[in-house]
């Protein structure tokens, strides 16, 4: 790769760790809008099955906004408009007619700060197998989902409580043991762990381990160690300012051990380096 | 480098006598000037209210027995009697004016802070709720005379429940769409997030989680318009009989038992409490008592639903 600027992904090198071909999202965004401002450019990411995918880089670079394009959340913000596409599966989930509610069921969110919902342990997770119209037995699924997040133990004397009175690391598997109780394909953390304690923390990360073995995921961090310790592959956001405003765009998209030991780039290189950020 | 009110202790040392209580010291003076300030605001304006209790109470309990709460009104001269069918009025008129108010108030508030809150509609609404919040209880019953009572051909229980829901409705409206505002956004997120369709947002999460809030303000709307007379004056207007010609009589059965003029307490008070007659005058201090009861049972009941529903 010469030029930064052009872009980082479009130039990533096949036969260095990752497999093209069995991507379960295939995102290729050219450019990402909100009304007249341009957010985001150039990112191409493949969210390889079974494996963990991290967006990292400095504030403001739109890391967020590209995950969050992934399940057409930023349809909720007006004037969002995508130049590009997202392949989900084979079908792109920009298509005209794709509604965002089925899409958001298959590739499910873990948000900042933990947002259980107001009612008991049980009912949070029950909650999207209610949507789904799920009919089986819900005690088991509720149980089966509290398990993979790790929180069965802490909280099965009390899943008809309030969820609001669990810690903010419970919350945050709470949270979790909702988004994978309906079984998507796909997991979505936008900084699940910024709001935690080092401890809580660790948990989520031991968590993720476990749980790329079913689900594919894809994280936003802050925290580069965190990105090193659980990321098999890692993409880099850095903000261009040259246009006058500041738009996103990826550097640099590659395996983690490769991303934090050998970056090509020289943005990637600072940050890692931890010159700014 | 010496603070002065502290007598010339020097920056740095610690005066072990500064750490000690002393309303010597400016800022200690004004705390507890304050304190005391707000104590006694809190107690005046607590007086009236626990003064007509007080009031309520012992005029009240006098002719409060079993008799009071089951019997039909006495006539002019008479001993006795009760005013059991002005509860049972109450509580129709009452529930008339909830499941009129409350749907449309909270439906309205989903619409004003959920569909379309930027919209003029949503602002017009707003305005207008506001302004009937204001709105001069008689105008009400005016109103309902109009719509209800000319149209239908004679005072009734439905009629009253027009005029009380007028009044319900902006402030159920209005304390739904602040409960409604005050619903995390990061709650709809997650909904959203989990592919909850919009309809499904505002029925799972966003109404079940304001629900408390929202019973709040009907519960305020309920307790302010039981208490009023106006719109009932000449609209439901008053009845010496039960509300049914059947056995049980408290019970209506038929559309006909509510066409006709029904008693209410707000009515009989204000009826009874001029009267010369000592009997009925009693009898107007202890339905007061009664009415002010059936609001602490709403009240009750509503803050015990509010708490079950956060679990």
């Amino acid at each position: 790769m010469t030029n930064g600027q052009t872009n980082g992904a479009l130039d990533y090198q096949p036969g260095n760790g990752a497999v093209h071909d069995d991507a379960l999202i295939d995102c290729d965004i050219a450019e990402l809008h909100y009304g007249k401002f341009k957010a985001v450019r150039d990112v191409a990411v493949k969210l390889k099955w079974g494996t963990i995918t991290a967006f990292i880089g400095p504030s403001g670079c739109g890391k967020s906004t590209v995950l969050r394009s992934l399940n057409r959340m930023n349809d909720l913000v007006r004037g969002f408009h995508l130049k590009g596409r997202v392949i989900f599966r084979g079908q792109d989930i920009y298509a005209t007619r794709v509604d965002p509610v089925a899409v958001r069921r298959h590739i499910g969110m873990v948000f900042q700060q933990p947002n259980p919902f107001a009612m008991s342990v049980f009912r949070n997770v029950a909650f999207g197998l209610r949507l789904n119209g799920y009919k089986g037995r819900m005690d088991d699924k509720v149980e089966q989902a509290l398990r993979q997040a790790a929180l069965w133990d802490e909280v099965k004397d009390k899943i008809r409580s309030s969820a609001l009175a669990l810690s903010g690391g419970q919350q945050q598997r709470l949270c979790i043991a909702r988004a994978v109780a309906t079984e998507p394909a796909v997991l979505l953390m936008d900084e699940p762990c910024s709001a935690l304690d080092p401890i809580a923390t660790h948990r989520i990360e031991e968590l993720m381990a476990e749980l790329k073995k079913k689900y594919t995921i894809a994280i936003v961090t802050h925290n580069l160690q965190q990105a090193r310790r659980v990321a098999d592959m890692t993409a880099f956001l850095y903000v261009d300012t040259s246009s006058g405003g500041r738009t996103g765009y990826m550097v640099e998209y590659g395996p983690t051990p490769a991303m934090f030991e050998n970056p090509r780039e020289e943005p990637t290189q600072a940050y890692i380096r931890g010159e700014f950020g | 480098m010496a603070a002065s009110n502290e007598g010339g202790r020097v920056i740095g040392e610690i005066d072990l006598e500064s750490l000690e209580h002393s309303l010597r010291r400016p800022r200690t003076l004004f705390s507890a000037v304050m304190s005391l300030l707000t104590g006694g605001a809190t107690v005046l304006a607590l007086f009236p209210l626990f003064s007509v209790l007080y009031l309520l109470v012992t005029r009240g309990v006098a002719s409060l027995n079993f008799m009071t709460l089951t019997r039909l009104p006495p006539a002019a001269m008479a001993p006795g009697g009760g005013f059991g069918n002005a509860i049972v009025g109450t509580l129709v008129i009452i529930a008339i004016a909830t499941l009129l108010s409350v749907p449309l108030g909270v439906l309205g508030a989903v619409f004003v802070s959920e569909i379309g809150p930027d919209t003029r509609t949503a602002a017009g609404v707003r305005f207008a709720a506001k302004v009937l919040t204001g709105l001069p209880s008689i105008l009400a019953g005016v109103f309902s005379f109009a719509v209800v009572v000319v149209t239908t051909g004679g005072f009734s229980a439905p009629a009253g429940g027009v005029a009380l829901a007028l009044l319900m409705l902006p402030t159920v409206l209005l304390t739904a769409d602040e409960a409604i505002k005050a619903v995390p956004s990061r709650m709809r997120e997650a909904a959203i997030g989990m592919g909850a369709t919009p309809t499904q947002v505002v029925t799972q999460v966003v109404v079940p989680t304001a629900a408390p809030a929202m019973l709040t303000g009907v519960m305020l709307a309920v307790a302010r318009a039981a208490g009023e007379t106006a719109p009932l004056l000449f609209t439901a207007l008053f009845s010496e009989f039960w509300i049914s010609s059947l056995h049980p009589y408290f019970l209506p059965k038929t559309i006909a038992d509510l066409m006709k003029p029904t008693a209410s307490l707000a009515v009989m008070i204000y009826n009874f409490s001029g009267s010369p007659f000592d009997n009925q005058i009693a009898l107007a201090w202890t339905a007061a008592l009664v009415l002010v009861v059936l609001v602490l049972i709403f009240n009750v009941i509503g803050q015990t639903m509010a708490g079950r529903s956060a679990d």
